[in-house]
């Protein structure tokens, strides 16, 4: 009964927000700050990433300090086709999300075989490993990034070209997110994910393979990751390696943790909190990351009571 | 015709590198045993043994002096950090641990440029540093970087005697294996952290120092270092000193041989043309492959560390 009211209040919440998002293209062409518009748009972009890496953060307790490398997958699938003169969307979307979920079959293979920091410096270093292979392939710009001509263009329909179309694609893709993670974790399949972050012996123990499970969402997040990559590469008409740097993905586990590690729409709460803190604190003066960090690690020393808590005991499971 | 001289230059490299990323590792995987802690902020404490060797040497105008008075300066930044900011933790989960320190690199990369200004500082070596020693008839090396290969081999074998023969070594691996008991038996066990903590940014600072005059000491040196100690690390399994050491040398050989010489065996394979492309991307990832390799057969790492 109680979860039945929460989802009430939240999924109030929840319109309330989708609406404001979908009125954001009016008040800049009323108001003709079309700054506003792309910071929104950037945002909802890195709030699909930070909605991905909650699937296996937030509810499968696996801390993944590599997410931003899907980005980046996903921004160079949009980025090396177009070097090539392919603009079509209908390549670009499905490579991006085909190659990030292979890039995440295979380190995933890997990473999940260890729990606890193994875990979170493993997922660091295949994404850094992706980082310098691509500082190192000069046909595709190398450590100073490739610009791109021209945005995906899904013929005969859409082109994202236009800034107000990408917009709304982009929100369109959010809302779909948001939805399909309202239902994954409500299924079985969601269940069993939490269940393993919570006791994964007993999950075991009743017969389930927890690895395999685990090891499928790790792949639906990176996918989901890889598509918001090439939102965001179309998004900033450039890809360069930097996308996947490993501050990068730092910065995406701050907005999961920021909106509420589990929480269903949390992440994008957590996103908005980020990008606007970080643009706020950024026009007072140049020195703001010093600010930043500040804020960064007071939030972790008087938040003490996260949904993660209690309910993610990595310690000494490592040994 | 094997280039002899080339391949005993590039072994060199190859270990010139290693004892470097050993020297951050063994801090890292220090921390870790003993305090379980997670330290992203690790090579923000190299970053800053850069700059302060940098102006020391230009306050002083030795670098000798200068690299007496920045290990103690670095280890008070350590004492700092450990008192303030990773001493609440001790108690929290990794994730705590990992946003923590990933704030504190914000703080140091900004604080670094708020004194140092945006630019990097060059260290100016004494001048019988800046040139070469012929190892053998006819291979020369450049003397700073036998030098630093000495002193990290030096360090090494201190902390191994410190670790395995002394009081407080023996403390440290007490508080490794079992925190709890070593507490009741009357070891004060936070102040024990704060010594190990420090230990360990001394060995970082020192680390940067060491390198910053061939590299110069820049914003975010530590950045980019880390994450191969982290590998360091995985593949000689956390908590291990012994581990960090021999995979710092097999990191540092393989990425230095691979850079060198792997266009050239790959020319043996495939056409010049393919290699050459290929060649720079593959050997930036061999090290990760490394690790992916011993992670298959030994999620572990090589040499787990025991009793905990």
């Amino acid at each position: 009964m109680k979860r039945a009211v929460i989802l009430n209040r939240r999924s109030w919440t929840l319109w309330m927000g989708l609406i404001l998002l979908a009125l954001v293209p009016v008040f800049t062409s009323l108001t003709g700050q079309s700054f506003y518009l792309d910071l929104v748009n950037r945002l909802m972009i890195l709030a699909i990433a930070a909605l991905s890496l909650n699937l296996i953060l937030g509810h499968g307790g696996m801390i993944s300090f590599g997410h931003a490398a899907y980005l980046g997958i996903g921004a160079y699938c949009v980025g090396i086709p177009a070097y090539y003169d392919v603009y079509s969307g209908w390549v670009h979307f499905p490579l991006a999300i085909g190659v990030s979920a292979l890039f995440a079959l295979l380190t995933g293979a890997i990473c999940l075989r260890t729990t606890g920091v193994y875990f979170i410096m493993i997922t660091m270093a295949f994404a850094q490993m992706m980082f310098f292979a691509l500082v190192s392939i000069e046909t595709y710009g190398g450590d100073d990034g490739l610009v791109i001509e021209s945005r995906s263009a899904f013929d005969p329909w859409l082109n994202l070209e236009d800034n107000l179309t990408l917009y709304y694609v982009t929100f369109a893709s959010l809302a779909v997110c948001l939805y399909l993670m309202h239902r994954m974790v409500q299924s079985r399949f969601g269940m069993v994910i939490e269940g393993a972050k919570g006791n994964e012996r007993r999950m075991q123990a009743i017969g389930f393979n927890t690895y395999r499970y685990r090891l499928t969402s790790y792949i639906m997040s990176g996918a989901m990751c890889g598509f918001a990559g090439a939102l965001l590469g179309n998004f900033t008409n450039f890809i360069s390696p930097e996308m996947m740097d490993w501050m990068r993905s730092g910065e995406l586990i701050f907005m999961v943790v920021l909106g509420g590690v589990g929480s269903w729409f949390g992440p994008v709460l957590g996103t908005a909190a980020f990008i606007l803190l970080e643009e706020w604190l950024s026009g007072i003066t140049i020195y703001w990351q010093l600010l930043f960090g500040a804020i960064l690690i007071l939030t972790v020393l008087f938040n003490r009571g996260g949904p993660l808590r209690g309910a993610n005991k990595t310690r000494n499971r490592h040994a | 015709m094997i280039n002899w001289s080339l391949i005993v230059t590039q072994c060199l490299n190859g270990v010139q590198l290693g004892v470097l990323l050993f020297l951050l590792a063994s801090g890292l995987t220090l921390i870790f045993g003993i305090m379980d802690f997670v330290n992203l902020a690790h090579g923000s404490l190299y970053m800053i043994g850069a700059f302060f060797c940098a102006t020391f040497t230009e306050l002083t105008g030795s670098f000798w002096l200068a690299l007496v008075l920045s290990l103690p300066a670095v280890a008070a930044v350590g004492i700092l950090v450990e008192l303030v900011v990773v001493r609440p933790l001790y108690a929290r989960d990794h994730l705590d641990h990992v946003l923590a320190t990933f704030g504190l690199i914000l703080c140091f990369d900004t604080l670094v440029q708020m004194l140092w200004g945006p630019q990097g500082m060059a260290i100016p070596l004494p001048t019988f540093l800046n040139g070469r020693v012929t190892i053998w008839p006819g291979i020369s090396f450049p003397t700073y970087r036998l030098l630093i290969i000495l002193i990290g081999l030096a360090v090494a074998a201190g902390l191994y005697g410190i670790v395995t023969h002394t009081r407080v070594g023996m403390r440290i691996r007490a508080g490794a294996s079992n925190r709890t008991m070593v507490s009741a038996l009357g070891v004060n066990i936070q102040s024990l952290y704060t010594l190990v903590f420090a230990l360990g940014a001394v060995l970082a600072g020192l680390a940067g120092l060491m390198i910053a005059p061939i590299t110069e000491a820049s914003i975010g040196m530590g950045n980019e270092i880390i994450i191969v100690a982290f590998v360091v690390i995985i593949i000689g399994g956390i908590g291990s000193i012994k581990g960090a050491f021999i995979a710092a040398l097999l990191v540092g050989l393989i990425d230095t041989m691979g850079r060198a010489f792997l266009d050239g065996l790959l020319k043996l394979v495939i056409s010049a043309q393919n290699a050459e492309t290929a060649a720079p991307a593959l050997s930036a990832m061999l090290i990760y492959i490394l690790m992916a390799a011993v992670l298959a057969f030994r999620p572990q790492g090589l040499f787990p560390a025991k009793g905990q």
